[in-house]
């Protein structure tokens, strides 16, 4: 078994290398936008152009010239800020069936020391298929038990993670469950109780450590070396915050509980049933992430609509939310799950932020991503229309600066086999 | 004594057939998205006694209800090809040929996910046997006829009998990889059809002799192989989990060695490479908008195949295969249309007459015709639209989803006992999982 696996390991490099190869590079340089609408937050839709330099974008008004640039005519298209899938498996796994191509989930209970930016894989084939709908940053996460590692946030170009950081890396905690599992969960409410208990004191014993361990090490350099504790300091001195993986209303009452209580600065992620505690998320100013949008309600008895209408409730709440899409090989449906937000009540603009500008802010990144402005990174894409509509065509997508081709295996396939030669004979 | 026989055996078959609500409902000023007749602005259609009676400008309405359509976009009822909604038991993954088994034997009425698919216009969905056999399961074509209480009144009365076939990892992986039988391999699996259909011919010729006077015991009645006779004579049609070009080139030459005429490819993700082939045999596909590299034999996908497909003649779908991704096969539709740049006609022949056709149904339902069943769902927004809702959902003339009348908790089956309800957590399912899907029961380990 092993063997068929090494092989297919083996196999899948080469193949990931050769395609690879196929598609054409990015070009780096000075590159003119001209006579675009460059949108902004603020005002929407602006008639302007845009000048990229140095991986920058360097200016934002109208008329502007330089004799370097590579001028891009953008006359009738609209110029966006790339969008940020705030929670994916991006980078750490290839397929998800074949095991030893996923390094998501390292074995073992606390292991906030494993670092996901360690193992991205820049040439991953998932990459290009997604970034071409103007996708330009992910937060790669990883799973599996409470302390599951460290995310990062990543650029989706470069050919090395260093080149891909994007400047935010967070530890998760997927905070106990209190719910059957799946509808076939055979334990009983009694079982599903205690287990729940038996988690929350595993979580409080780990975390009184920590505590000790971070009074300890604030005051001496040289504690022990303990990765698992020391991966949490940060956010036991309150200088990180802590990604909370929570989804059930009584779960999300326990983990606002938890974070008052350990004065522990939190994003909250997942949030299937923010529209259950509107009142306490607000209260307690508790950033979210929410996704994915296209997905069934979490139980039976819910209203068909409640993971289409949670995001756009929550914002109306006064909750800052992000949108991800917790894919791997699909990130790409991003902008259509923010479009099904907007669909089931969210405001466009704020659909629009929770994939940029509010997910940059929740990261902490917001000086370098999330708009079009002056000194920003060139994360953009330039469209014929509205990002969300499925039928809008990207032109042009920058990341960093790189002007990259909106090739991917998916578009080869497509050249190569849409007239077969040779066809029947 | 025999009238006797005959009379209860009537009053049996009768008992078979359930008796399916119809009513009458006129959606008036729409623009009607005929799907076969173009697009008709400001436009009434009728339904009397559950079928399409009118198409026209002024209609009314003298008892029945009355839907106002005015900007909004009235079309077919969607159809889903692949399915697996509404049932209490998707595999019977014990041997690689289970012909003999029928998913029409474990309806679920009670299943909330059918009033979720009508939630997103969908009308009619194939439920299907699972993958986890070369020959599976035969299946069952549906109506969504949320809130009926008996199992037969779910189904399509006079629909097409069609079976599960499947290639690839799933049988290799259940039969070969976990209990040491063939199939082990994808030439296992196509020795698995040659045995089958050989048997069934065999069997057939028995039949066949006996009838004729030829012989004078009659040969053992064999479920299986009845099924088997039945693809043969093409009584059944196959329904055929694929994923790579070559297994699908595998089955077409078995088909023609046996002259099996009638063939829908599911998933068929590789399908782009072999369109010309699938074109030429007459073969259908139906396939996802843009699931890949959830496992090995996908990893080679594109999300053009629907386009590429269609381009060189090929009847194809789009499919679920999730009760999630029924609940907007509007909008996979759309992102079909976004790989390919399909026209928003030829988009929505993929849920609607293309399904249809796949399904041998196609001269009852999956157009906007007179004659044709009151299956429609009416959208606000175009329905390729990233902003479309569903506001209607008719079937056989009944509406039975409404969205002005829309409680939150449309269960029919709640249990008094019910303590810690179940809480499907986000973060495990997303994307392709098959546990949900096509390899429920089969207890893997493989999504």
């Amino acid at each position: 078994m092993h063997n068929i696996t090494l092989y297919i390991s083996c196999f899948l490099f080469t193949l990931t290398t050769l395609s690879a190869q196929q598609i054409q590079r990015a070009q780096n340089g000075i590159f003119l936008l001209k006579n675009g609408e460059v949108y902004s937050h603020e005002n929407g839709l602006v008639k302007s152009d845009l000048l990229i330099e140095d991986g920058l974008i360097s200016q934002v008004k109208p008329s502007l010239s330089n004799p370097d640039a590579e001028v891009i005519d953008c006359n009738g298209l609209q110029i966006y800020p790339g969008m940020i899938d705030s929670g994916t498996k991006l980078g750490l796994a290839e397929i998800s069936a074949v095991s030893l191509t996923q390094d998501h989930d390292e074995i073992g209970e606390y292991t906030p020391h494993m670092q996901a930016l360690t193992a991205i894989n820049p040439s991953s084939v998932n990459i290009p298929v997604n970034r071409v709908n103007g996708i330009t940053t992910v937060l790669a996460v990883p799973s599996g038990n409470l302390f599951p590692g460290t995310a990062a946030l990543i650029d989706l170009h470069g050919y090395t993670p260093k080149q891909m950081d994007a400047g935010f890396a967070g530890v998760v905690l997927n905070f106990p469950r209190s719910g059957k599992k799946h509808r076939w969960d055979k334990r009983t409410d009694e079982e599903i109780k205690t287990d729940n208990k038996k988690a929350l004191k595993k979580l409080n014993k780990y975390w009184s450590s920590a505590k000790s361990y971070a009074a300890i090490a604030n005051k001496k350099k040289d504690v022990k070396y303990n990765p698992q504790l020391s991966a949490v300091m940060p956010i036991v001195n309150g200088e990180a915050p802590l990604m909370i993986e929570v989804n059930k209303k009584e779960d999300i009452l326990a983990a606002i509980k938890w974070t008052t209580e350990n004065k522990v600065k939190a994003i909250f992620t997942g949030v299937a049933e923010g529209y259950r505690v509107l009142d306490s998320l607000a209260l307690h100013n508790i950033p979210v992430i929410t996704g994915p949008i296209l997905d069934n309600p979490s139980r039976s008895s819910d209203k068909y609509d409640a993971a289409y209408a949670n995001a756009g409730m929550m914002h109306k709440a006064g909750i800052k939310v992000a949108i991800r899409t917790n894919e791997t090989e699909n990130v790409r449906n991003l902008p259509y799950n923010a479009g099904f937000a907007v669909a089931y009540g969210m405001e466009w603009k704020a659909a629009f932020r929770s994939v940029t500008l509010t997910a940059a802010e929740i990261f902490g990144v917001a000086d370098n991503y999330g708009s079009l402005e002056t000194g920003k990174r060139a994360n953009l894409f330039i469209s014929d229309g509205d990002p969300f509509e499925t039928n809008t065509t990207i032109k042009h997508l920058f990341i960093k600066g790189w002007n990259i081709p909106l090739e991917s295996r998916h578009t080869l396939l497509y050249d190569e086999f849409l007239e077969r030669s040779p066809g029947l004979k | 004594m025999k009238h006797i026989y005959i009379f209860f055996l009537l009053c049996s078959s009768n008992g078979l057939i359930a008796q399916v609500e119809t009513g009458d409902v006129l959606i008036k000023n729409g623009t009607v998205l005929t799907i076969t007749d173009g697009i008709k602005d400001s436009t009434d259609v009728l339904i009397r006694n559950g079928k399409i009676s009118q198409i026209g400008k002024n209609l009314t309405i003298s008892n029945g209800e009355t839907i106002d359509a005015t900007g909004l976009y009235v079309m077919p009822g969607i159809v889903d090809a692949h399915s697996h909604i509404a049932l209490d038991a998707v595999n019977e993954a014990t041997r690689p040929v289970t012909a003999d088994v029928w998913v029409g034997d474990a309806l679920d009425p009670y299943d909330v996910d059918i009033y979720r698919a009508l939630a997103g216009g969908v009308t009619i969905s194939h439920a299907m046997h699972g993958s986890a056999n070369a020959i599976g399961g035969q299946c069952e074509t549906i109506k969504h006829r949320w809130g009926v209480l008996d199992p037969d009144e779910l189904r399509m009365e006079g629909a097409p009998r069609t079976i599960k076939f499947a290639l690839g990892e799933n049988p290799m992986r259940v039969h070969g990889e976990r209990s040491e039988i063939v199939p082990n391999t994808r030439m296992g699996i196509e020795q698995v059809f040659r045995q089958s259909f050989a048997e069934g011919q065999e069997y057939q010729a028995a039949w066949k002799k006996y009838n004729s006077g030829q012989t004078k015991t009659p040969p053992v009645y064999d479920h299986k192989k009845e099924a088997i006779v039945g693809i043969l004579t093409g009584e059944i049609m196959i329904h055929c989990h694929s994923y790579r070009a070559d297994e699908i080139l595998m089955l077409m030459n078995v088909l023609k060695d046996y002259g099996v005429k009638k063939i829908c490819f599911q998933h068929v993700n590789e399908g782009f490479k072999v369109a010309p082939e699938l074109a030429e045999f007459g073969a259908y596909a139906s396939v996802f908008s843009d699931w890949w590299a959830y496992k090995f034999e996908v990893y080679y996908s594109t999300a053009y195949n629907a386009a590429i497909l269609t381009r060189n003649g090929v009847v194809t779908s789009i499919n679920s295969d999730s009760k999630e991704l029924i609940r907007h096969l509007y909008h996979e539709a759309a992102k079909a249309q976004k790989y390919g740049e399909l026209t928003d006609n030829e988009s929505l022949r993929l849920i609607t007459i293309n399904p249809a056709i796949q399904l041998g149904i196609d001269d009852r339902v999956g157009s906007i015709e007179v004659g044709k069943e009151g299956d429609i769902a009416v959208f606000k927004n175009h329905p390729l639209s990233i902003y479309a809702r569903a506001q209607y959902t008719v079937v056989d003339g009944v509406i039975r989803f409404d969205s002005t009348h829309d409680p939150v908790d449309m269960r029919v089956d709640v249990d008094p006992e019910e303590g810690i309800p179940a809480f499907i957590d986000s973060a495990k399912h997303s994307g392709h999982n098959c546990e949900e899907g096509c390899m429920q029961g089969a207890h893997t380990h493989q999504h």
